[in-house]
């Protein structure tokens, strides 16, 4: 009979709740996102690939010349991109164990997440209106698709977002909640870098 | 047991590589086919300069290396030998090499878009798959026929292909490459028959229920007067192919029978082609300035959709 | 739109007679299992052992599992259509008209690539890949289990729709506008598309877990270069699926909204571009075959070096070669279709780079060979795979170079030929592979090992099998038949035909042999019990444990100091030995979060094949529900206390008193 290391015994005693992934280390939780931002990566590349393909292709119908407003577009890119730095200093005062500050942060860009995807959802709304839908052709079903496909990412966040205001208000800020809060981040950041590059290819060049 | 039945096969392969077989791609009757076969032995033949060492040394070292022959050399250590190592890259490298040189130069010389050098005034031929069946269009000669496809020996033929639905591929084995047929685009293929005959023809890429019955005959006449005596039977039995009657055509039918039509409505391809195409934008993909020079309505501007590489190009 | 959608009793096909006849025999399997669980009390060991375990060997068998049983469905379309070919010849019909025919060949490529290569794969990489790097799990665990259930949930919506309206009637490639809804209305296209992406998605985890693994959780002093070679391919094949399942799933998700939404990707309409959806599908698509090729050519390595008894020769070669091939491998899709019109510049580029392919290939085979070269090799059903593999892989490779010639693969392409050729390859290469690492690794799995007997009567039947069915279809490729087709009017063409289906005749018999193997082998398996955990004196950890592993895998981690990490310890002594004391392990608790979530997401799957809205959004939610429910939970994982370890390898190393076995 070998002796247990006294050091373990409390740990032994409660469900070890601060380690999600096992005996794996919040490190693996990161990294394996980083691997799972890289595949989205490509998810996204395949749509910006048919996009370039088929974006010529109006059947007739509208183009991006026709559509796209880039003041509209610009508030929503800006909306976006202050809600990434917000989420930054969400993340100092994570770092910093301050919870009230996290969660207002996360609040305020939570805001901002919101009013993008709220003028997306309006964007598409009025476009549908027009008969201008992605059923109409080739290039404006690549576009709802493309714009699409990163405004679904963006509301995956923002519920996400919503679990984790949940979890900060309620258990604080564990080392399990600031990993989560990590790869949330980490999606965000992703994120603005993919709306970057849509706002570059679809709005700036469909546009010009 | 194993060895001899595969040197058998082996023989059998390569006695057929070297033979040829009456009705396949090894007994064609035309240019490309017969460009087509010397290329694949060719390269066979290169290629089993390396293959056949490698399936005789696996089995002599594994017969030589066998654990019972306990009296050959034995070093479980050995694993490394920067001379071997540079030998075992280098020797598929040079095959690659000389291979890679073929390839390049074959692929210029049989691209398909290419018309045959040295052979002469083309004939052109515009071909459109239905579901399931070929119709051929002699655009020069106002006719068409369905699953019946025929011209001149030794006239080079120029064929348009287009698709009213889904993706077919149009192929003659005797007379050598294949290419896709699509709907809302148009490619090509240049063929010819230096031997008269009749060869038979196919769908090569599956379209669905009645694919199989999507066979035709490509008939290669003997001489400039039987294809005139062909076109003219065209033109008694056959009647009109308008806009309508077309419709009508493109309907789904399987196993369908040889009909002919003596008189086509002018731009009839013309107009299968645009239905689709006229619904890209103004991105001209591709243009070969010598198609111009063969097109038949000049009116009209035609942008051709031509695949580049990752299509987005 | 009624409360089912599309679903009604017309979509069950009674008055086909084959398919009720396959139901009801499956059914009866079905029942007889289910009969003998309940009276053996068996039910609470499969939920609490299998169904909801989180420890990578048994998941690694239940994938293995699930490959056999879908190769058994995979070769049941094969068999029936080469009667069909065999039969339906001089213009007679044949039993199978196209409307059966069509379905079968599509659903035999997608299940023998997707349902059974795949999974056998990803077991035999689950069982192995975490002992090999010394790790007591994947770095996932949890994940791993849900995309087992993912994986399992496609396989079992392409099972469906065997008994529940149709398979897609596409061919496997599914290409628009052919399996647009406009010339495709049934949902077979849909179950197609579903299985794939519910599937795929599990693929994508599991690569996603596996590099994280590999990258993270090596042993002490085990650098990337020390891995094992079977570790090192796949990882390469692990970086290919990160890389390439994403685009699967984009171009899927494209087919979708075309199909249900109404959306102009591929179609013929609006200016949609089918070509985009070739490109897109051969980006994975080619990719995916060195995904299926290189962990075999991993096992080929372990299996040639362990049973000769050598190092493997080349490793730094082997590892690179594996890179090359990778990498290439993501710049060749388009000689998928030389065919389409793509100018000679663009066909020429693709056909050199395929060609360049050949090159880091044949650098492995002759590095196989310089491993047996002084060696002793033993003549053990893994090296017969091996064998065979070398001999039948070099002519698959030279057909498939052949291929590569723009010019040539106008003549062959879409013909016959091709079929022989990249069976020739998924068969005599992966396919090989993975039967050889099924035996090599069956009794580190199992505990037992396989009878040689029936191990050597599965090879030579499948090899000779192999031979005899394909090696006609390259002449018939030669003699123009083009593939596909449902019955034939070319006498010329009967006689190989007759051939190539009595080769499938023999290829039967190797799976019969393969399955009177397993049983023979469970009933001698106290003859054949693997009391060492090394029963091949092996070179890397796994054989370090006992066979099957202790759960926790090792009671230390062990330390590495060279490739052949095992052959290493065992030279210097420090196999064996315990440890001053053992230190509690920490491990994951089982969870049936997977399965249900997997149910939850395949009842969505299926919903949305039949339109049946409210339950796939019920389905939906559900699998969401537990997901976070999952999240939330924090009694997940327990410690192994050092009493239970230090019995359970006291047994280890008491089996092994004497030392070393020879």
């Amino acid at each position: 009979m070998t002796a247990v290391p006294s050091s373990l015994n409390p740990e032994l005693s409660h469900a070890h709740g601060d380690d999600h992934e096992h005996h794996a280390h919040p490190s693996n939780n990161v990294f394996g996102f980083w691997l799972y931002l890289m595949t989205d990566c490509l998810l996204f590349a395949s749509f910006f690939a048919t996009y370039a393909v088929l974006y010529m292709n109006t059947a007739g119908g509208v183009s991006g010349k026709d559509i796209f407003e880039l003041d509209y577009v610009g508030i929503e890119t800006a909306a976006l991109l202050l809600s990434s730095i917000t989420f930054g200093f969400a993340m100092i005062s994570a770092h910093a164990k301050k919870q009230k500050a996290v969660l207002a942060w996360l609040a305020v860009t939570f805001v901002f997440g919101a009013v993008f995807i709220g003028m997306e959802i309006n964007e598409f709304h009025h476009l549908i209106a027009e008969g201008n839908g992605p059923q109409r052709s080739a290039f404006l079903t690549s576009f709802f698709s493309l714009v699409g496909l990163h405004g679904m990412h963006v509301t995956a966040g923002l519920i996400w977002m919503t679990t984790l205001i949940i979890e900060v208000a309620r258990k604080g800020l564990g080392d399990k909640t600031v990993t989560r809060l990590s790869c949330l981040s980490l999606f965000w950041h992703f994120l603005d870098v993919v709306w970057i590059c849509v706002f570059t290819v679809v709005y700036l060049m469909g546009a010009m | 047991m194993f060895i001899r039945n595969l040197s058998k096969l082996a023989l059998f392969a390569i006695g057929f590589i070297l033979t040829g077989c009456s009705g396949g791609i090894l007994d064609p009757k035309g240019q490309v086919g017969v460009d087509e076969k010397n290329l694949i032995i060719i390269s066979t033949i290169l290629m089993l300069l390396v293959v056949v060492p490698v399936i005789v040394l696996t089995l002599y070292f594994a017969w030589k290396y066998r654990a019972s022959r306990d009296f050959e050399i034995y070093a479980p250590k050995w694993a490394h030998s920067t001379k071997i190592e540079a030998v075992v890259w280098a020797i598929p490298i040079v095959i690659v090499v000389v291979l890679g040189v073929i390839t390049w130069q074959s692929t210029q010389e049989l691209d398909p878009y290419k018309p045959l050098e040295g052979k002469g005034k083309h004939m052109t031929v515009e071909v459109v798959s239905l579901d399931w069946k070929w119709l051929f269009i002699y655009p020069e000669l106002g006719i068409a026929s369905v699953n019946e496809l025929a011209f001149p020996t030794g006239v080079p033929v120029k064929y348009k292909i287009t698709s009213e639905s889904v993706m077919n591929s149009f192929f003659i084995p005797q007379l050598g490459s294949q290419i896709y047929s699509m709907a809302g685009m148009e490619t090509q293929i240049h063929l010819i028959a230096d031997h008269p005959g009749t060869y038979d023809g196919y769908s090569a890429n599956y379209s669905g229920e009645g694919f199989t019955g999507m066979q035709f005959k490509a008939i290669a006449t003997p001489t400039q007067a039987d294809f005139d005596a062909w076109v003219e039977k065209v033109r008694q039995q056959g009647g009109d192919l308008t806009k309508a009657q077309y419709s009508k055509l493109a309907e789904r039918s399987e196993n369908n029978p040889v009909e002919y039509f003596g008189h086509v409505d002018k731009g009839l391809f013309h107009s299968i082609v645009m239905k689709y195409m006229q619904d890209y934008g103004e991105m001209d993909y591709y243009s070969k300035p010598e198609d111009s020079a063969h097109m038949d309505h000049k009116d009209h501007m035609q942008h051709k959709k031509h695949m580049q590489m990752g299509a987005g190009e | 739109m009624s409360l089912f959608g599309k679903l009604t009793w017309d979509a069950v096909p009674f008055h086909v007679p084959i398919v009720m006849g396959t139901l009801a025999v499956v059914g009866l399997i079905g029942l007889v299992i289910a009969v003998l669980m309940t009276k053996h009390n068996k039910w609470g060991v499969f939920w609490r052992d299998w169904v909801t375990s989180i420890d990578h060997k048994r998941l690694g068998i239940m994938y293995i599992v699930l490959a056999l049983v879908m190769l058994l469905r995979g070769f049941a379309d094969a068999i029936m259509m080469r009667t069909q070919l065999a039969v339906a010849t001089s213009g007679a019909e044949g039993y199978l008209p196209p409307e059966h025919y069509d379905q079968i060949f599509t659903a035999h490529g997608v299940i023998m690539i997707i349902f059974m290569a795949m999974p056998f794969m990803i077991g035999l990489m689950n069982i192995v890949l975490p002992l090999q790097i010394g790790a007591r799990d994947v770095a996932f665990p949890f994940m791993n289990n849900l995309s087992f259930w993912l994986t399992t949930g496609g396989a079992i919506l392409i099972n469906l729709s065997l008994g529940v309206g149709e398979f897609a009637k596409t061919g496997w490639v599914a290409y628009p506008p052919l399996s647009e809804l406009g010339y495709s209305p049934g949902v077979g296209v849909d179950y197609y598309i579903w299985a794939l992406q519910i599937s795929g998605l599990g693929t994508l985890l599991t690569g996603v877990n596996f590099l994280a693994t590999v990258f993270k959780m090596r042993a002490p002093g085990m650098k990337l270069m020390d891995m094992p070679v079977f570790t090192w391919a796949c990882t390469w094949a692990n970086i290919l699926i990160a890389a390439s399942f994403p685009i699967l799933t984009a171009v899927l998700a494209m087919l979708t909204l075309d199909r249900y939404l109404g959306f102009h990707f591929f179609t013929n309409e609006a200016g949609g571009n089918a070509m985009m959806y070739i490109n897109l599908f051969w980006a994975w698509g080619h990719p995916e075959v060195y995904i299926l090729i290189l962990p075999a050519f991993g096992i080929f390595s372990e299996v040639i070096s362990t049973f000769t008894g050598k190092r493997l020769f080349g490793y730094k070669s082997m590892i690179y070669a594996s890179g090359a091939i990778s990498i290439l491998g993501f710049i060749v899709w388009l000689h998928h279709f030389f065919t389409m019109g793509s100018s000679a510049n663009v066909n020429a580029f693709f056909g050199v780079m395929t060609m360049v392919i050949a090159v880091p290939t044949g650098v492995k085979l002759f590095n196989w060979l310089f491993t047996m070269y002084r060696g002793r090799l033993h003549l053990t059903p893994p090296v017969l795979w091996t064998l065979g593999f070398m001999v039948t892989f070099t002519i698959g490779g030279m057909t498939g170079v052949l291929l590569a010639i723009p010019g040539a693969d106008f003549v062959l392409h879409n013909s016959l030929f091709l079929i022989a050729h990249f069976h020739n390859t998924i068969i005599g290469g992966a396919v090989f592979g993975y039967m050889a690492g099924f035996a090599y690794w069956f009794p580190k799995a199992v505990g037992f090992k396989l009878d040689e007997r029936w191990g050597k009567a599965s090879f030579w039947c499948w090899l000779v099998g192999f031979f005899v069915a394909f090696m006609p279809l390259y002449v018939l490729g030669f003699m123009g038949m083009t593939r596909r087709l449902n019955h034939t009017d070319n006498p010329d063409w009967n006689m190989w035909l007759y051939i190539a289906c009595g080769g499938a005749v023999i290829v039967m018999f190797g799976i019969l042999s393969q399955i009177i193997q397993l049983i023979v082998s469970y009933k001698n398996r106290e003859a054949l019990d693997d009391t060492t955990g090394d029963p091949w004196n092996g070179h890397t950890l796994e054989w370090s444990t006992a066979s099957p592993p202790q759960y926790y895998n090792f009671a230390e981690i062990p330390t590495v100091h060279d490739i052949d990490a095992w052959t290493d310890m065992k030279e210097k002594g420090q196999a064996y030995k315990k440890p001053e004391v053992y230190a509690p392990i920490h491990m994951p608790k089982n969870t049936s979060a997977g399965v249900l979530m997997s149910a939850g997401f395949t009842t969505f799957c299926f919903a949305m094949i039949w339109h049946i809205w409210w339950l796939a959004a019920a389905g939906f939610l559900f699998g969401i529900v537990v997901f976070f429910k999952r999240c939330y939970t924090s009694d997940v994982d327990y410690y192994v206390m050092p009493a239970e370890i230090e019995e359970i390898e006291q047994a280890h190393i008491d089996s092994n008193k004497g030392g070393i076995n020879a």
